[in-house]
């Protein structure tokens, strides 16, 4: 009886630790400021493959988790173009990636990207995250949702995650340009001071 | 045109007594349907005016986040739901009329929801107000307006990323937020959970 008490606890034990480990990794999603970003293989409107190991003079990446129907992405759309034009020559290129499943919003299929990407004439890659395998592992979780890395000897390293500038709704009247910092920052050599920010976004199809 | 009125009601007055009487409309309408069907091009002109000038009439309420905070805050023992959305967010408004169905069963048990827009403000007059109005929304619909997200997002949550929907519980002091989208039955055993 006194063995069959202890038994009962101990396994209770065990399923009280496990669900507390169970949470702690379920919360933990995504990125974290320093961690290591996977490269990827993914479709560009162009119709070629790219990955971030295609850019080999690059010191780093704005990569940008975007599409064409969010209207907060929209408003981006041209300071995401900015963006590139100012900091891929300087080692920074842009790359987008449309993180929705294409079958929920069909305006953001491959065929409805490439117009977009013709429209707005983007000199970056507009990648297609087929099978929503890339957006889980950065944490992406709504668009637009903008991370820098940094290339270092050991891989693209995670240097900051959030929005582009403090607002949405008037380029001329920004006062942080966040995305802008960051880069900025690592092409002096120095630390990023603002790591992390938070924006409104419309959340990721599934 | 009449169907049309019909799946509006019962999507956003979806519980157990609204849609008794909504069957007895139905039956009544049902069966003055032909004759409805004859109604004069004159009424139906009236009717679209009067959706429009309500439309015009209607006055949102609109706050920065420091006039919004105190809708987060409430101390009077009530269980609020406040719900964040936008009339472009689509899973936002799937949901919505789950939240018109839980402030129908529950506001006379000390519930309250309100319905926060973060529409774009020049969208208010075309596509906010006449959302509202012509989905009858029952519930109360307030707007945040303040670009400074990076500031009050965290504030209504420090686990909050910023996609919508997203939603917070309370009452007094203890609070849940959720960062998702609800059915009504999550919903309702969500807010259970606040009402004992």
């Amino acid at each position: 009886m006194k063995n069959s008490i202890k038994l009962i606890t101990a396994i209770l034990l065990v399923v009280l630790i496990s669900a507390f480990t169970i949470n702690k990794t379920t919360t933990s999603d995504g990125y974290a400021i320093g961690d290591m970003a996977t490269d990827f293989k993914l479709l560009n409107v162009d119709g070629n493959m790219v990955s971030m190991s295609d850019f080999e003079d690059a010191k780093g990446f704005i990569i940008t988790f975007t599409c064409n129907t969010c209207p907060y992405a929209v408003a981006y759309e041209d300071r995401v173009i900015a963006l590139n034009d100012k900091y891929a020559p300087l080692g920074y290129p842009v790359i987008a990636i449309m993180p929705n499943n294409t079958d929920v919003k069909p305006g953001d299929n491959m065929q409805s990207m490439q117009a977009r990407a013709q429209e707005k004439e983007f000199a970056f890659p507009y990648l297609l995250d087929e099978g929503q395998k890339i957006y889980p592992q950065y944490g992406a979780t709504k668009t637009p949702h903008m991370f820098v890395l940094e290339k270092t000897g050991d891989g693209n390293v995670v240097r900051y995650i959030g929005a582009i500038d403090n607002n949405y709704k008037k380029a001329s009247a920004v006062t942080e340009k966040y995305v802008e910092d960051a880069v900025d920052a690592l092409l002096a050599g120095h630390d990023v001071e603002k790591t992390e920010t938070k924006a409104i976004g419309c959340s990721i199809k599934v | 045109m009449l169907k049309m009125g019909m799946s509006f009601q019962v999507m956003y007055k979806f519980n157990a007594m609204k849609f008794k009487v909504l069957f007895i409309v139905f039956l009544i309408t049902a069966c003055h349907g032909k004759q409805k069907e004859k109604k004069n091009i004159a009424d139906v002109i009236t009717d679209n005016e009067n959706i429009v000038s309500e439309i015009k009439d209607f006055e949102l309420e609109i706050y920065d986040f420091n006039g919004f905070e105190k809708f987060l805050n409430k101390k009077d023992d009530k269980v609020y739901v406040i719900n964040f959305w936008a009339t472009w967010c689509k899973p936002c408004i799937k949901e919505l009329p789950y939240f018109e169905a839980l402030n129908a069963k529950y506001s006379n048990q000390n519930v309250e929801v309100i319905l926060v827009s973060l529409d774009f403000p020049h969208l208010y007059e075309t596509k906010l107000k006449p959302f509202i109005v012509k989905n009858k929304i029952a519930s109360r619909v307030i707007v945040l307006d303040d670009v400074d997200m990076d500031n009050w997002i965290p504030k209504v949550s420090k686990t909050w990323s910023g996609s919508i929907p997203a939603t917070i519980i309370y009452i007094n002091d203890s609070r849940k937020f959720y960062e998702r989208s609800f059915n009504f039955k999550e919903l309702e055993s969500e807010v259970k959970q606040f009402l004992n």
